[in-house]
Parts: structure tokens; sequence; C-alpha cells
């Protein structure tokens, strides 16, 4: 095996490896079986594991996630694709009141574990319904475990956690990212749900990103770097459960905290993380705390329009040349 | 169903009848809070479904889910300690009167959002295809839930993917306060919408617990030879309002009449004579589950309150509510 995977083939190889090991695993969602994916994020599994194990659903989000649920409370650990993170909408009763309060609400009666994949965020010219970053959505909601992987490796591993997962894990793959590629990991490789990576260590300032910005703070720091400012990256890898040890054990050594996250500024996951910095790290830090956030309109649809309201590798590196100018 | 299966379901019927009435007295006298929706007068279509299952199968109900949970072996004092808000009750206390579950019997779950439900039982049905175990996954809906999408899209999946699953309305002629006939554009909301998705469906008697045993009987034996879902629109009324203590004022007096004249209790202990049932073994049933009930109300009353602790627990499997570092 070639010791590199692209993003977009460590989706379809995390499943595999899942499905591999556990009967019980099984793939649901529109176009996944013969047709492998509209974004090719299933190559291969219908082909290995058949129809018995990969089935494709007709254009019907109620019925995708509501059946997952349903055969997840009853022995099976279904792995259910939503095509664009947008259509979540069609079917936010199950993310809102159904998934999550089943447990809860029967006092601890039944469980329910399956995978809600889906393809998110923007960078690829879809136009304003199908680019949004919309992890923050999942964020409002107790009950949810919310993984979103920058690199291939994640993919893979953070893809076995959520599967093997007990609880439902709402699993954000990156549009912009299914090009890129990486290190393949070996058999077995796992991360666990709600561990932040240090992406990049550093010491005069904390940059707390996710999934696709992961990759925008990384080419910040590089380029401040010869500026003399030592940037250090984290990578959330999960909203739920929110490694905030790890952001508050580094902003504890920088005493300075930049939040770049591509859902919208108004309601974004960054306020949170913010408001735990705030409440128990306010006197870590020497400066104000700064987010680099999707803008407050719908994702436009031209390039130049598109930029303009997402984060980047220039808002990042001049939020961050104020912050150490303070 | 034997005279001896038709006596036991007409002392389960007689169960729930006389929780639902309780369970309005504790409202009204201020014991049980929040709202409830009770199920009086439907309670054929549970236990006559019920008695026709298999104990491993699976039942998903919605709101109006007290006989459901009672008919897959809820006592009377799991449910009322449950709507008392008591440690005993059969969610802890966490879930309440629309919520009520009883999962080491197959019973799933009540759901109080319109409709959700039915995506759930069929991929509870996918689930028993899947495994190969004969289960079939049973839903039971309003006919309010009829004009809701996730009724349809469930339908349509459980048939392309033929799954071991039932669908059945209780057609209690009333989405809410309005006429189900004033809002959906075929008479029969729930059978009227089958060929849309060339599955069979029916028009049963909801009140006579006989008919409703065949008729889950004949689709559950369908669905365990693998020839897909059945809809079952069971007519029936509600001899309560909607909820709470609403009087269902814009109900016509001749129709409340008619219903309770066809009331499902009557018409059991109408088929129990005729098949030679002695009237004073059927009273005895009566009896007994007027003293059951009593006891479950005082013991109810008297079971104590949940620890505050579980306010916090079981938001995740391992039991925590932990959600960040």
């Amino acid at each position: 095996m070639a010791d590199v995977i692209t993003y977009r083939e460590a989706v379809a190889e995390g499943i595999a490896r899942e499905m591999r090991r556990d009967s019980t695993v099984v793939c649901l969602g529109e176009d996944i079986g013969a047709a492998e994916g509209v974004f090719k994020t299933t190559v291969g599994l219908f082909a290995e594991f058949g129809p018995q194990r990969v089935w494709d659903t007709p254009i019907s989000e109620q019925a995708i996630v509501g059946a997952a649920m349903g055969a997840a409370m009853t022995g099976m650990r279904p792995v259910a694709e939503i095509m664009f993170s947008d259509f979540l909408a069609c079917c936010w009763d199950y993310l809102a009141n159904e998934i999550p309060k089943a447990r809860y609400m029967t006092g601890g009666q039944v469980t329910v574990p399956l995978v809600i994949r889906t393809a998110n965020g923007g960078g690829l010219g879809f136009g304003a319904q199908h680019s949004q970053a919309v992890e923050n959505w999942a964020l409002t909601v107790p009950g949810l475990k919310i993984a979103a992987p920058s690199t291939p490796a994640d993919v893979i591993g953070l893809m076995a956690s959520a599967i093997r997962s007990d609880d439902p894990v709402v699993f954000f793959e990156h549009k912009a990212l299914l090009a890129s590629s990486g290190q393949r990991p070996p058999d077995g490789h796992l991360v666990e749900l709600g561990k932040a990576a240090v992406a990049r260590e550093g010491t005069d300032i904390t940059v707390v990103a996710l999934a696709s910005t992961v990759s925008v703070a990384l080419k910040a720091a590089e380029q401040l770097q010869g500026d003399g400012i030592s940037v250090e990256v984290i990578d959330l890898r999960c909203l739920v459960p929110l490694d905030m040890r790890t952001v508050l054990s580094s902003v504890e050594r920088t005493s300075h905290l930049l939040v770049v996250e591509e859902n919208p500024y108004q309601g974004g996951w960054g306020g949170t993380v913010v408001s735990v910095v705030a409440d128990e790290g306010f006197e870590m830090l020497d400066a104000p705390i700064k987010r680099v956030a999707g803008a407050c309109v719908p994702l436009p649809f031209a390039d130049a329009l598109e930029a303009e309201v997402i984060p980047t590798v220039d808002k990042v590196t001049e939020a961050v040349r104020r912050l150490s100018a303070y | 169903m034997t005279p001896e299966e038709l006596l036991d379901a007409y002392e389960e019927m007689a169960l729930i009848r006389r929780t639902e009435k309780a369970a309005h007295d504790l409202f009204m006298s201020g014991f049980v809070k929040g709202t409830t929706h009770l199920a009086a007068g439907h309670e054929a279509i549970a236990v006559g479904a019920s008695a026709a299952l298999r104990p491993d199968d699976y039942v998903f109900a919605t709101y109006r889910g007290h006989h459901h949970a009672m008919a897959r072996g809820a006592t009377p004092e799991e449910c009322l300690a449950e709507l008392m808000s008591k440690a005993t009750g059969l969610c802890q206390a966490k879930g309440g009167s629309m919520h009520l579950t009883k999962a080491s019997t197959g019973m799933l779950g009540s759901y109080a959002i319109v409709g959700a439900h039915l995506p759930m039982a069929a991929g509870a049905a996918w689930s028993a295809k899947l495994r190969g175990s004969g289960q079939v996954a049973v839903a039971f809906f309003g006919d309010g839930a009829t004009n809701i999408g996730a009724f349809h899209e469930a339908l349509n999946l459980a048939a392309v993917w033929q799954l071991p699953a039932l669908f059945v309305c209780e057609n209690n002629l009333y989405m809410e306060y309005t006429p189900i006939a004033d809002v959906t554009a075929v008479p029969n909301p729930a059978a009227d919408r089958a060929g849309g998705y060339n599955i069979p469906g029916e028009v049963i008697d909801g009140n006579d617990v006989t008919v409703v045993h065949e008729a889950v009987s004949r689709a559950a034996e369908r669905a365990r030879k693998g020839d897909g879902p059945t809809l079952i629109e069971a007519q029936t009324y509600r001899h309560f309002g909607h909820s709470r203590s609403d009087p269902a004022k814009y109900r016509p007096a001749e129709e409340v009449e008619r219903w309770l004249k066809h009331d499902p209790l009557d018409v059991a202990r109408a088929r129990l004579e005729a098949a030679g049932v002695p009237p004073e073994t059927i009273s005895e049933r009566d009896r007994r589950a007027a003293q059951v009930v009593e006891a479950a109300v005082t013991a109810a009353k008297n079971a104590p309150e949940p620890d505050r602790e579980l306010a916090f627990t079981d938001v995740w499997a391992d039991g925590s509510a932990t959600w960040r570092t």
C-alpha cells in the first residue's frame, strides 16, 4: 500500500477498516453504493461489502437519519451520509430532538451508536446552499459528539473512534480538504474523540483551528515565522468533547489567543471556546481574544466574493500581527 | 383470539382504561405536571396489536403512548410514577408522560415530534432484516402524522427496501383540535396513501380488539415472510380531549355519543359473553384491574423524588454528561 493517501480516500478507508472488523457496521445514503458517492468518499465500499452492507437511499434525509437511529437502537452501527451538510436542515429534527435525547429521556434505556457523515464547508464555489460550514449547528445541541478532521490520518483515526463510539457522532468532512493528501496511518490507527492536536508548536500566540482552518492557520504561522512571531496552532479535531485543557494550557504559555473558524462569527463555535478562556483563563491573557470567522452573510458564489467571507491566510496573519502588537 | 386470550386482552384494556382515568384525576388534582395525552378509548389497538406480536418485536409510539407502554409490559405503577415525577418512574422521571419507554420489552419509546418515529421503526425493521432475526417493527401514530413528511419518507423507504415494518394509524378523527377530514386530501388519511407506496393498506375497526389482532397478525406474518410493510388504519375515538384538561368541545355531541356506545371494553365484553364466558368471570377481571391501579396510585404517590444528580446522567452511553475537558 502506498504511504500517501488523500483525505477523500481516507474517508472510504476509515469506514472500510471498521466494516472489516465489525459486521454490524452498515452504510446508508444517497448515491453511496454503486455510484461510490458524489464526492467519491465511499469508493470501493459497495464492491467490497456489497448491497447488504452499503445501502443506496432515496433523497429522503429524514428517512436516512431516522432509519439510522432505529437501526442503532437495535444492534447495528449505522454510518449515514448526508451528502452536503446544508441538507442536515432537512432532517434537523433527528439531530436536535431525537438522536441526542433518546438516551437521556428514557433514563438510560437506549443507546444510539451511529455516525452521521457529511460534506461541510466552502471554498469550492457551490454557492449559498451547498457551501456552508455548519459545525456550529450541531454544537447547539447537548448530546451529539462532533468530529471534524483536518488530515487524512485523522479522518481514519477519528472515523474509527466515531464508529466504535456508543454515542452519536456527527462527522464533518471538509470539501476543501478532500483532494489534500497525507501519510496513510497503519492499521488499527485510532484518534480518541475529544483530544486536540498541537499541529505546530509556538511560544507567542495560540491559534485554535478546526478542519479547513488548520491548514490556513499553519500557512499563516509559516509566514509569521519570518516576522519573528512564533505561532502555536491547535487542531481541535472535535467540538464535543471539547478539549479545553489543551487550549488553556497553550494559552497559559502564550498569553494570546486567536480562534480561526469557518462557521459564521454569529453563533460560531469560537464563541464557546472564547467564553471558557475568558471565564477560566482571563488572568493568563496579555491581549484581547480575537476571532477570525466566517462573515455573517450567506455564502456568495464567485470565488472572489467567497474569499471575502471565509477565513484566509491573509486575514489570519493580519489578526496575529495586531494581537502581537497589542 | 381464543376466549382465554380475549379475556386477558379485556383485563389489559381495563387496566389501561383505569390507569388513564387515574392519570386524568391525578393531573386534575395537581399530582401530575406538564401535560398528558390520554389514550382512553384507544386501548384495543395497543392490546390487540401486542397480542399479535412476538415478545422480541419492536414498538414505537407517540406522545399518546401510555397504552403502548402498558401493552408491552410497563406496569401502571411505573407509568403513574413517571407522570408524577417519581424516582420509580419508567424513565427515572426524566421522560414524563410523552416519552414512556420500556426498552427491555422492545417498546423503544414514545416520541413527541409528530411522525418522527416512523423512520425509526423503518430503521429497526431494517436492522431486523440485516440480522435475519425475524423480528418486525411497529410504528403507532395518529391521523395527524399522515400529513408530515417523515410519514411519507418512511413508507417509501420501507416499501423500497421491503422492510418487516407495520405502520398502524390510530385515526381518532381529530388532529389535536381540528377534524382530520378538514385538512387531508383523502377520506382515509392513512390507508388511502398506501397505494402511493405500492403497499397494502386497510381500514379496520380499532375498537374491536379481535379485529386489530387479526389485522396485525396478518401484517406481521407478511412482514416476517419478507413481503414488506403494511399500513393499517384503525378507526377509534378519544374518550378525553387532546391533552391535559381539553374538554374537546369541538366534537359534536351525537358523534361523541355514537363512539362512546362503541367502547372497546364493551365490544370485547360482548364478544366474551357471546363465547360463553360468564359475566362474573369478566367482572372479576375488572375488579382485579381496579385493585392493581388503586395500589399503583398509592405506591406512586408514596415513591421518593428522583435524586438531583440524575439531571446530569445518561447524556452519553458511559452514563456521564461531560462535554469538555
